[in-house]
């Protein structure tokens, strides 16, 4: 098992599907931070078989509904002094804006100078997002 | 109240102010000449970036009947669209112009986008493939004045099913009202999309059948709307060659409908409805695009909140 040093004050982000830590680590803006980040791929999990992890330190300040519109069964611990004081379970946000662009190249929104890029939760049970603009769905695979 | 309001898809309307919306156009077909002043003063922009004949004549003839002005363009070579203007930006510029914008765009959701930007109401005339709400807004005056209700009846849709918006509209309307049953009719690989399927008709309990010929159904309908089936929509030459009858009404056909059945088409028709019908009274197309004119009168009066 690899050793990564635990986090004394800042989060952890478990239970990112196998393979997602990269997307989610840009989604975040991580590249842009100068905090410590450290991505696990693959580690072992009981309920998945194999899940990535991302542990961010000294770091609170994101947009943790960005992570349910990716991946509503992410699991968001934040530490202090080397503690979980708090868990945040996800769930898929009523809206997004400027996470993903609208994939119809017939939308207002492929040609249209410095517009919000929108989408709205559609169906909560096959996870379902619409561009605003013109009902596309957004396929997140 | 719609005072002020835009319309950018036909479910931005309560079912009471369609209904208002839709009492107002019987009215003003009853007495048109008791309406000729009524937007006296007041201004229409047709903001259309790509060619219509009836929808933008429509919008045109129905302010001028109500005493108003018209001004504004009928292609994107025309306007500054053209010079890389955004919609945002035009529709600020328009709106210091006139009192109410009409607006079709090529790109599906410019009419949204306008509407977050202009302080007048913008009325969507047709974004793409996506929605085009005065059609629909057409669609329920016309069976309403023919059938004298918007509930209780079979309607059958045919044709493209697929890429027809006015279809997907139409759909989307009249599963608000009650007790509407659907026999959706077309080739295959034309038939409606998941989303209306699924997010519409199912998610409501709505029934609905798909079949795939015209002339095994035409018997059971209340409302038959036509639409077009372009050969190159289908996937193979065999398929068009196997169906492309059955998706023409002809006299023959129309001798197995209701006899108070009433044929719908949102035009322009190329051959998918026999000239050989025009004839038959239960052709209901240009009573149809009469009542597009006058639903458009009562929408632009409810809009500008003319009283």
């Amino acid at each position: 098992m690899l050793n990564i040093d635990s986090v004394e004050k800042g989060l952890v982000i478990d239970h990112i599907k196998a393979g997602k830590a990269m997307e989610i680590y840009h989604y975040l803006n991580l590249d842009k931070m100068d905090c410590s980040v450290a991505i696990i791929k693959n580690a072992k999990s009981k309920k998945y078989g194999k899940k990535d992890i991302i542990k961010v330190e000294n770091n609170l300040d994101m947009d943790f509904k960005v992570l349910g519109f990716i991946d509503p069964n992410i699991t968001i611990n934040i530490i202090d002094n080397s503690v979980i004081i708090d868990k945040i379970n996800l769930e898929l946000p009523h809206e997004v804006e400027n996470v993903v662009k609208c994939k119809n190249p017939r939308c207002i929104s492929s040609i249209e100078q410095e517009i919000v890029h929108k989408f709205r939760l559609a169906d909560k049970e096959k996870e379902i997002y619409r561009c605003v603009y013109c009902d596309t769905a957004y396929d997140k695979k | 109240m719609l005072k002020g309001k835009s319309l950018i898809e036909p479910m931005d309307l309560t079912l009471a102010e369609l209904d208002e919306i839709l009492k107002l156009a019987d009215e003003i077909i009853q007495d048109p000449a008791a309406y000729a002043d009524r937007c006296k003063g007041k201004v229409l922009a047709t903001l259309f970036y790509e060619p219509s004949t009836r929808t933008r004549l429509s919008f045109e003839s129905a302010m001028l009947r109500l005493g108003g002005s018209v001004m504004g363009f009928s292609s994107a070579e025309s306007s500054s669209a053209a010079k890389g203007e955004s919609v945002a930006d035009t529709i600020r510029t328009v709106a210091c112009y006139a009192d109410i914008a009409a607006m079709r765009h090529p790109k599906e959701g410019a009419p949204m986008v306008a509407a977050m930007y202009a302080n007048i109401p913008v009325i969507n005339a047709g974004d793409g493939g996506h929605q085009h709400p005065t059609q629909t807004l057409t669609d329920l005056l016309t069976i309403k004045t023919l059938k004298g209700k918007l509930n209780n009846f079979t309607i059958g849709l045919c044709g493209d099913l697929k890429f027809g918006r006015t279809v997907h509209s139409l759909i989307k309307a009249l599963s608000r009202y009650e007790n509407i049953k659907f026999v959706l009719i077309s080739p295959d690989e034309l038939r409606v999309p998941d989303y209306i399927r699924e997010e519409i008709l199912m998610k409501n309990g709505i029934e609905f059948m798909e079949v795939e010929r015209l002339e095994n159904v035409i018997g059971q309908l209340d409302v038959l709307y036509m639409t077009r089936v372009q050969k190159e929509r289908f996937f193979n030459e065999a398929d068009y060659v196997r169906l492309k009858d059955s998706y023409i009404v002809d006299n023959k056909k129309m001798s197995n409908a209701k006899n108070d059945m009433i044929l719908m088409h949102p035009l322009p028709r190329v051959n998918e409805i026999s000239v050989e019908v025009d004839s038959d009274p239960r052709a209901a197309y240009f009573t149809q695009a009469k009542c597009g004119m006058f639903v458009r009168m009562a929408l632009i009066m409810k809009l500008l909140g003319v009283e």
